[in-house]
């Protein structure tokens, strides 16, 4: 089966794909736009403000997703010794990483006119902190090792560590009194977010994801194209 | 109309911070990405070229390459 994410056999798909997925991400993104900025009704107690909500949230979103998806290509990669997936994971990361960037940077600025202060040492704030933190000691990791089997080892282990603090990222809102206010979005439940919010929501959730989706490919790309260099070096 | 998009309420400095900050990062990745990408491909290309008629046989016959050096051309 894994034969199937052989670098050959995808590079033709992956080379042809960026094009079509940033072709989408601007239609989406415009819509996404229309909706946030101008469509979307304010909100009783935050007025305006909530509109910080249509980038601070899916960039929070993809960031843990995108974190907890290269745990599990890395453990993965691990356990089958396929070193395609560790390629994935490194080609995801820098999204990650920027989105992780994006939900902190733009939290301190929502922070401000809701909360009074642009920074405040709550417990989801500082785990998607740590987070980030993560992130960049994966990042580092990638640049500052030579050997690919130390490498590999390094990345799973820190990918290890910081997927414990996902579900803290998560539930911290329920476990400690925070600035934060608990989940408005429940797949299990019913949501308590009025449907003229969660559309434009939804909607730049995606316009994100294909953002995130033309990065990874566009990364992936590259790192195929290296490793072949480093063949034709070898002829 | 144009005015109170802007204003929205006295909040349209936090709310277009947040929006501007959030798009230039994605210029920024993106062209980051792009030049990144295309560096490493014109340095295959480049080694490609410089390679003999017996090597650059061999490096074709693998579809990948071929690949390459047709996007390469196409871009």
């Amino acid at each position: 089966m894994f034969k199937l994410f052989h670098p050959n056999k995808i590079f033709q798909i992956t080379s042809k794909a960026p094009k079509y997925i940033l072709f989408l991400f601007v239609i989406v993104l415009s819509v996404g736009l229309t909706e946030a900025l101008i469509l979307s009704p304010e909100d009783y107690k935050q007025s305006d403000a909530v509109r910080i909500m249509y980038v601070h949230v899916p960039a929070a979103w993809i960031s843990l997703g995108i974190f907890s998806s290269i745990t599990f290509l890395s453990i993965s990669g691990f356990i089958f010794k396929n070193k395609n997936f560790f390629l994935i994971s490194k080609s995801l990361a820098p999204s990650g990483f920027v989105f992780n960037v994006i939900a902190l940077v733009t939290g301190a600025i929502w922070g401000k006119p809701t909360w009074g202060t642009w920074w405040a040492w709550d417990a989801r704030i500082t785990s998607m902190l740590i987070l980030a933190l993560f992130y960049a000691m994966y990042l580092i990791s990638w640049r500052i090792y030579e050997s690919e089997e130390k490498v590999f080892k390094i990345t799973t282990f820190i990918t290890i560590l910081g997927i414990v603090n996902i579900p803290i990222i998560k539930y911290s809102v329920d476990w400690w009194n925070t600035l934060h206010q608990p989940a408005s979005i429940n797949i299990l439940s019913k949501s308590s977010i009025h449907s003229s919010m969660l559309f434009p929501l939804l909607i730049m959730t995606a316009a994100f994801a294909l953002f995130s989706l033309l990065i990874f490919l566009m990364k992936y790309n590259t790192e195929l194209i290296k490793i072949k260099n480093k063949g034709l070096d070898r002829l | 109309m144009i005015n109170e998009l802007l204003f929205m309420n006295g909040y349209g400095i936090y709310v277009f911070s947040a929006f501007i900050f959030t798009l230039s990062s994605f210029a920024t990745l993106y062209f980051v990405t792009k030049t990144q990408f295309v560096k490493e491909q014109n340095k295959f290309v480049a080694k490609f070229g410089s390679l003999n008629t017996d090597k650059a046989k061999s490096a074709k016959s693998q579809r990948i390459n071929k690949e390459i050096l047709a996007n390469a051309s196409n871009n």
